[in-house]
């Protein structure tokens, strides 16, 4: 059998799994990264409308002000040592990627143009028309084809992880799948980082692509590292009628409107000051409290463009201008667009410190798998891939020196056999009518109705009943495909028992946060109630099996919680 | 809506291949891949495609559809049947990529061929402290080409690449043209060199294939055509591809009409005379029936050389040509 034996493991090939595995390159590390799919086609591509650069030139600001806002946004949740970190960090992280070759678009002066997104007091977001993301993630895979870099990291495309390997206390690898053979490995490394990023299928719809199922969350959790704000959900305020599909905010900071089926800039009554560029949880609830009270259309708001004229949509909204031309055949230059708040982002994950360690040794973080915590309870726009790259790098540079001079311990056999026994558990088990894909709609429907935007207690109770009855018929439904060659129907499975995990996760912690703090609101408990709840909600997952939840505090520098007004 | 497929699919263990067909009902609003996606959730769990972000931007669903490349999730099924329930869609694997299983083929030679062009900045000199300053338009102008996502359709559906496997083909050549044309980067000739060689920009036959499939209006062929201006303006015309061209546009310019005698010898150097024997079967065919006259016989801009009537017309419409460049990208309708 192949010996796999890495200094670090990267699990995830996204912004930051990417820019952690360059960072460790650059260090000298044997470094591999392992990921469901090609690297080009993560998810961090869907990030549309740019990245916030603090500190990049007079645009992008002082970083105190990029914190500040940050924690405004984040309504007081997020760590204020670790959202430093993120705001004196980032704009160095802009400047590499624009040295690394990605075209920025730019001012008359050949500097970098900004604009505004929301929850930002001034326009800093840097970007590259509306394809932010894809145009980061590409030149980051570009730096990867460099012949130094490609001969010396080992990139194990399109294998799937089964479970991180924990012996010792420690975290020494993952057992895989190679889903070109169907054969399972061991994969041991001296240091791992989960950078597999987020959920958003959990909920049905999601702006999410189809691969957003918390896999790395999920593993985390079952190999016993601790799990925190998972009840801080983030629902984008413009996802498309139908498909769900991303609209991104750079189109509201280009200047687009938010109307009612009455011609109505409805956000004048609940934002005043920042109108459609008030915080994403701020827009969605105005947006869902329009619709849930008649004004909406067919569940809808509309997304007014048409004022901001063709030559400036085709420049810089053009993703979003060929979106609605084919999904929903409506030509944003003329028409309106609906659009409704969609599940988009987990501000929880793997609890982490700022050097993306976790409480178990060897087992980093990054990205939207973790929470260091700096999105707190709402996540600012153009702050997610400013996240990955930061985090992804800071967590490549502990790991590499705390890595040498430990040795590999060899992993046995029965780690790897585990796991085989379990994937022909699903394979051998017969027909009973159900289906992976009604349980997961089932599921993500559930979870969209009961643990929403807007929270109670009836609602919370009845999903922890839908969840319990979900797993039930995930403990016993098989599969149809019994090959070993791409066999996508056991991924599917594995994977729904990841986002199950998630799917509980987020309903006991939104049972538990009893008050309304940015992305969750409950309807019983209207305001934020800092004396007893300015603290985090961890979860971890005990030897024995059970579940222990915890609080740790929220680390506060320099900005005393206020009232957040827009 | 009733919708109707034809999937090919392959066995990976056997290697054997066939069609399954399937019956559904959707929504008209419906998608390939909403449909793909359904028959995989509902009806055959054991259909094998990629996908993921369900909005063009991942590139991981390009298949053939109805003998043509197209991403499955940029596909709508009503456009596709023009509204007709009955018409079958016809779906299979991207071509010339090895098919793994199904509808998914191994996209390795695809990568192989990414790698060959550097496709990586390398500036010269230290790095700017801030951001490199550049013009906005350079930048706009390669976004179009970075919005290429890699779905591989271009790839699949290359003429060329069909009959020469060395050829660099569409998607990898766009990006050579991306990282040629950044005025940040500080080996542009170095690459032009590159590309002119065997396999690279000049083996295009221009068919237009890649530009008709590609999801993202990055037109491949295009940014071929560009690499070539930049080429021949660098200098670097030592080559088939460029003498080609320039004896090509002196055959028009001087006589009006096509040289044939003269644009073996002018394109592939006058003293090559291996490559020169090698067509003469061809030329003794033309010259059989009456394709290469006489009057050819004297080369294009030499004493006595054979001009058509209205020159005038002809330079006008030559001028007028020369002055255009290669089409910039623009978004697809």
């Amino acid at each position: 059998m192949a010996v796999y034996e890495h200094d670090v493991l990267v699990i995830g090939a996204g912004l930051a799994g990417m820019r952690a595995a360059i960072a460790a390159q650059q260090m000298g590390a044997d470094v591999a990264m392992i990921s469901k799919v090609h690297p080009v086609r993560s998810h961090s591509n869907a990030a549309q409308g740019g990245i916030n650069g603090p500190g990049v030139g007079e645009d992008g600001g002082p970083w105190e002000e990029h914190a500040y806002e940050t924690t405004k946004a984040s309504d007081y949740l997020g760590d204020q040592d670790a959202i430093e970190v993120l705001a004196k960090e980032g704009g160095r992280e802009v400047l590499q990627t624009e040295h690394w070759g990605v075209v920025y678009s730019r001012k008359p002066d050949g500097r970098m143009a900004v604009r505004r997104f929301g929850g930002m007091g001034k326009a800093r977001t840097f970007f590259v028309g509306a394809i932010t993301g894809q145009a980061i993630l590409h030149v980051l895979y570009e730096q990867l084809m460099k012949p130094s870099v490609f001969k010396a990291m080992r990139n194990y495309e399109e294998w799937f992880v089964t479970s991180l390997i924990v012996d010792d206390g420690q975290c020494r690898g993952a057992v895989a799948m190679n889903i070109r053979t169907g054969e399972l490995h061991a994969i041991t490394a001296k240091a791992t980082i989960v950078a597999t990023g987020g959920l958003g299928r959990v909920y049905e719809p999601s702006t999410n692509a189809l691969i957003c199922t918390g896999d790395g969350i999920s593993l985390a959790y079952r190999a016993g590292a601790p799990i925190m704000d998972m009840e801080m959900v983030q629902i984008h305020p413009t996802s498309l009628m139908g498909s769900g599909v991303l609209i991104t905010e750079g189109a509201r900071g280009e200047g687009a409107y938010l109307l009612n089926k009455d011609g109505e800039r409805f956000m004048s009554k609940y934002a005043p000051n920042m109108m459609e560029l008030a915080s994403r949880d701020v827009v969605s609830r105005a947006e869902q409290t329009e619709i849930d009270e008649g004004r909406g259309v067919d569940g809808c708001v509309f997304l007014d463009m048409r004022h901001l004229g063709e030559a400036l949509i085709k420049e810089r909204l053009e993703e979003i201008y060929e979106i609605a031309r084919d999904l929903v055949n409506i030509d944003i230059t003329k028409e309106l667009l609906p659009i409704l708040p969609g599940v988009h982002y987990i501000m929880g994950g793997v609890k982490t410190d700022v050097d993306g360690l976790t409480a178990l040794p060897g087992l980093y973080s990054a990205g939207e798998a973790a929470c260091v915590s700096v999105h707190g309870a709402n996540r600012v726009g153009a702050n997610s891939l400013l996240d990955t790259l930061v985090f992804g790098r800071r967590a490549a540079e502990h790991a590499v020196p705390w890595l040498q001079g430990k040795k590999f311990k060899p992993i046995p056999e029965s780690v790897v056999e585990k796991d085989r026994a379990m994937i022909r558990g699903i394979i051998d088990r017969p027909n009973n009518g159900d289906r992976i894909a009604k349980i997961r709609r089932d599921m993500g429907v559930s979870m969209s109705a009961n643990v929403g935007l807007f929270r109670s207690p009836d609602r919370l109770n009845k999903q922890v009943e839908m969840l319990k009855d979900i797993r039930a018929r995930y403990e016993k439904v098989g599969v149809e495909d019994k090959g070993k060659v791409f066999n996508t129907d056991v991924l599917f499975h594995i994977e729904l028992g990841y986002m199950i995990d998630c799917a509980e996760m987020i309903t006991t912690s939104a049972i538990e946060r009893k008050e309304s703090r940015g992305a969750h609101t409950r309807l019983d408990y209207p305001n934020r109630d800092d004396a007893n709840w300015l603290k985090h909600i961890v979860l971890t997952k005990q030897p024995d099996g059970s579940e222990k939840m915890s609080y740790t505090p929220v680390t506060i520098t320099q900005w005393q919680p206020q009232e957040r007004k827009y | 809506m009733k919708v109707k497929l034809k999937v090919k699919r392959t066995d990976p263990e056997t290697g054997k291949a066939g069609y399954s067909q399937y019956e559904i009902d959707a929504p008209e609003s419906t998608t390939l891949l909403d449909a793909l996606i359904q028959v995989r959730e509902y009806e055959d769990g054991s259909l094998a495609l990629r996908c993921s972000c369900r909005s063009a931007i991942c590139g991981s669903c390009s298949m053939r559809v109805d003998d043509r490349a197209r991403l499955a999730c940029r596909a709508k099924v009503i456009a596709i049947t023009r509204g007709d329930e009955n018409h079958e869609i016809k779906v299979e694997p991207m071509g010339n990529m090895p098919v793994i299983k199904d509808l998914v083929v191994d996209m390795e030679s695809f990568w192989a061929k990414m790698r060959q062009v550097d496709p990586y900045l390398r500036p010269v000199g230290p790095e700017p402290e801030a951001e490199y300053r550049v013009p906005n338009e350079a930048m706009i102008d390669l976004t179009h080409t970075m919005a290429c996502i890699m779905c591989g359709a271009c790839v699949s559906d290359c003429t060329v690449l069909e009959v020469d496997k060395n050829f660099i083909a569409p998607a990898a050549l766009a990006k050579a043209y991306r990282v040629a044309a950044d005025p940040r980067d500080g080996h542009t000739h170095e690459r032009l060199e590159k590309l002119s060689q065997y396999s690279g920009i000049w083996d295009c036959t221009r068919c237009n294939m890649c530009v008709e499939v590609c999801p993202k209006g990055v037109a491949p062929m295009n940014r071929i055509l560009q690499l070539r201006e930049m080429a021949i303006e660098e200098g670097i015309t030592n080559n088939t591809g460029a003498r080609h061209t320039a004896i090509f546009t002196k055959s028009i310019t001087d006589g009006g009409r096509l040289n044939e005698v003269w644009m073996v010898p002018g394109s592939v150097g006058m003293f090559n005379l291996p490559r020169i024997l090698t067509e003469m079967p061809g030329a003794l065919k033309m010259l059989r029936v009456g394709k290469l006259p006489i009057a050819q016989m004297i080369p294009p801009g030499a004493p006595g050389s054979h001009k058509m009537t209205g020159m005038d017309r002809v330079r006008n419409v030559i001028r007028k040509s020369a002055s255009l460049k290669a089409p910039k990208p623009e978004v697809k309708d």
